[in-house]
């Protein structure tokens, strides 16, 4: 599989090497010839190490679009960023350019931005409100539910109404707290099987709001990096990293984060099965058993939020609001870091987006400005967290290049795991456990083990 | 379309134009170099600095790349001076040009508002890209020099996937 070219892989994309019919979103049958079959991909990964190959090779990349991207359950946007009917955003599943929109029977849809007449965008804005899209070509006009109203001069169809051409919907699309995700693919697990439990965790987050409904309406960075997707999905619940790479901010600004992801740390790294992971940082905050302490603040500094997180929990709203909010990433794309939510988007082998937006609680204005003040400070492109980690990742694309070793290690703490009362694998604060919840699950989608 | 942005056309005396530029030449060899304290050195108390996100965005109700008061204005240097901001070890090496320089018509008792275009070349062992965008300063004159209390960087290319920015635009 080495042995040729850094980064060549196993060589250029052929048409030969049409892995599978775009058509069809069935299990992909690799053909002959393409060296990139599960047999390939099952000999990369292995308990202990990954081989660099599988972020370097294109054909690696292509076959994880139609085996990851383009089957499972991805996150796409949230139901408050469309809150009246005709809104619409653009929004993506990795390279495929999709609009989620609410239809003016309240229902959001995701449709892919493709004319079904010459393949022309037709949406153009990142974000507004329309009862409409028109493609601006030959002017074919769709409803907001996707159906084709109409096309100019349709005699030459044979008159109104004659074509059953409407935009491409998702396939399936499904929500959990306001958070929709869409499948490319018709079958396969259904969204609750997906997210498993996974799931507690944004309920988790939903319990922060004292309306239980979060508004994702601050809008968004969008954070490029030349680097594999898989990178920065490691990186996520990566607690070794985060002495290292933000010692500088640490140094500087005493946020207490730094001590969260220390050898000392009471808090844990869970494997949450699907390939999502967490740094459950709760057995640290329990510790400091302060309300708000997960948000380096006190309640008597926000009182309102706290009265209105009292009405709606009552004696729970202690224990809710020293536990805080989660350090969860949900596998392909979905990454929520307490006060920010990130999206990975994934546009080549070596290319990355992370879209990120501040955390707000709808009715709650007080906490709501520090979280996007502090938000703003640590994430994008200037952020003073963000900046560094997406520096190390593209000096990681750059150094799978190199010959050798071939392989990546993800050992660290494999020894010292336990199972904890959910029946989930749990290491320490700063073990691989997250890496190795991902790779599992990746090997089962990419070979179908 | 949307209306003009810039200062109203103003004719302000040669000296003062003279005095303005070169308070913002100063200040993009400052970031351009960085030389982390002088440049800190050049914000009032009350500072903002700030680059948006997108179009007429509220930065207290938005997200933006940067929102800087000034208490965190000094942290971004002090994290800058530690050596260790990964994504600044090693710098940026950088230039930048600032031109079409307009001051505004000044205001009793306000900041004197002046905006200027500019194009940074950002070079790094990765890879040399430039950004480029319309800054608005404002000025406040303090013991016969200027003083920044306001900086917003527009970029071009805002609505767009950006990069790494670490560096001081």
């Amino acid at each position: 599989m080495r042995g040729q070219e850094p980064n060549a892989g196993c060589g250029t994309w052929q048409p030969s090497c049409n892995l599978f019919s775009v058509r069809k979103w069935i299990q992909p049958e690799y053909p002959k010839g393409c060296q990139v079959d599960a047999h390939h991909i099952d000999a990369l990964i292995e308990p202990t190490r990954v081989h660099g190959s599988l972020y370097t090779d294109p054909e690696i990349f292509a076959a994880e679009l139609e085996t990851i991207w383009y089957q499972t359950w991805v996150y796409v946007g949230h139901e408050s960023e469309v809150p009246a009917a005709n809104d619409y955003v653009r929004k993506n599943i990795g390279p495929q350019d999709v609009i989620m929109v609410r239809g003016a029977d309240g229902v959001v849809r995701l449709m892919l931005n493709r004319c079904s007449h010459r393949g022309n965008k037709v949406c153009t804005e990142a974000s507004g409100n329309s009862g409409t899209f028109q493609c601006p070509y030959h002017g074919w006009n769709f409803r907001t539910t996707g159906e084709l109203i109409g096309y100019p001069y349709p005699e030459g169809y044979g008159g109104r109404g004659q074509l059953d051409l409407g935009l491409a919907q998702v396939s399936r699309v499904d929500s959990h707290e306001g958070f929709m995700f869409g499948s490319l693919s018709p079958d396969g697990p259904t969204l609750t099987e997906h997210l498993g439990d996974a799931a507690g965790e944004l309920t988790r987050l939903t319990k922060l709001s004292p309306t239980g409904e979060l508004d994702l309406s601050t809008g968004w960075l969008r954070h490029s990096a030349k680097a594999n997707w898989k990178f920065i999905h490691e990186n996520e619940t990566d607690g070794y990293h985060p002495q290292f790479v933000h010692g500088s901010i640490f140094s500087v600004a005493d946020s207490g984060i730094g001590a969260l992801y220390s050898e000392n740390s009471t808090a844990v790294t869970r494997d949450l099965g699907n390939g999502h992971s967490e740094n459950d940082l709760r057995p640290e905050f329990r510790r400091l058993g302060q309300p708000l302490g997960w948000f380096g603040t006190t309640a008597d500094r926000l009182p309102d939020y706290v009265a209105a997180m009292q009405t709606r929990h009552g004696d729970a709203t202690d224990e809710i609001l020293i536990e805080g909010a989660p350090h969860v990433m949900i596998f392909p794309n979905l990454f929520v870091a307490e006060i920010s939510i990130f999206v990975l988007q994934p546009l080549a082998v070596d290319h990355t987006v992370q879209h990120v937006t501040a955390v707000q609680f709808k009715g709650a204005p007080d906490i709501n400005k520090r979280m996007l003040q502090q938000c703003i400070g640590s994430v994008g492109p200037a952020g003073l967290l963000l900046a560094d980690d997406s520096e190390m990742y593209e000096r990681n694309q750059i150094g799978v290049g190199q010959r050798s070793p071939e392989w990546l290690d993800i050992r660290r703490g494999i020894d010292r795991e336990t199972t904890d009362e959910h029946g989930h694998l749990i290491g320490g604060a700063t073990d691989e456990t997250g890496m190795r919840a991902f790779w599992s699950h990746y090997r089962e989608l990419m070979t179908h083990a | 379309m949307r209306e003009a942005t810039g200062p109203e056309a103003t004719a302000v005396p040669e000296s003062m134009r003279r005095s303005v530029e070169a308070f913002l030449f100063r200040e993009a060899r400052l970031a351009d170099e960085h030389a982390y304290g002088e440049w800190e050195a050049l914000w009032t108390d009350d500072a903002l600095y700030w680059v948006p996100a997108a179009d007429d965005t509220d930065p207290m109700a938005h997200m933006s790349v940067i929102h800087d008061n000034r208490r965190r204005i000094m942290t971004r240097i002090k994290q800058l001076e530690t050596g260790k901001r990964l994504a600044q070890a090693p710098p940026s090496r950088l230039r930048r040009m600032i031109a079409n320089v307009e001051i505004a018509a000044p205001v009793d008792g306000a900041d004197f508002e002046v905006q200027a275009n500019f194009v940074v070349y950002e070079a790094r062992e990765s890879g040399t890209r430039s950004w480029a965008g319309r800054v608005t300063y404002r000025l406040r004159p303090h013991n016969g020099e200027w003083l920044l209390s306001y900086k917003k960087v527009d970029l071009v290319d805002r609505p767009w996937n950006l990069p790494t920015l670490a560096f001081l635009i």
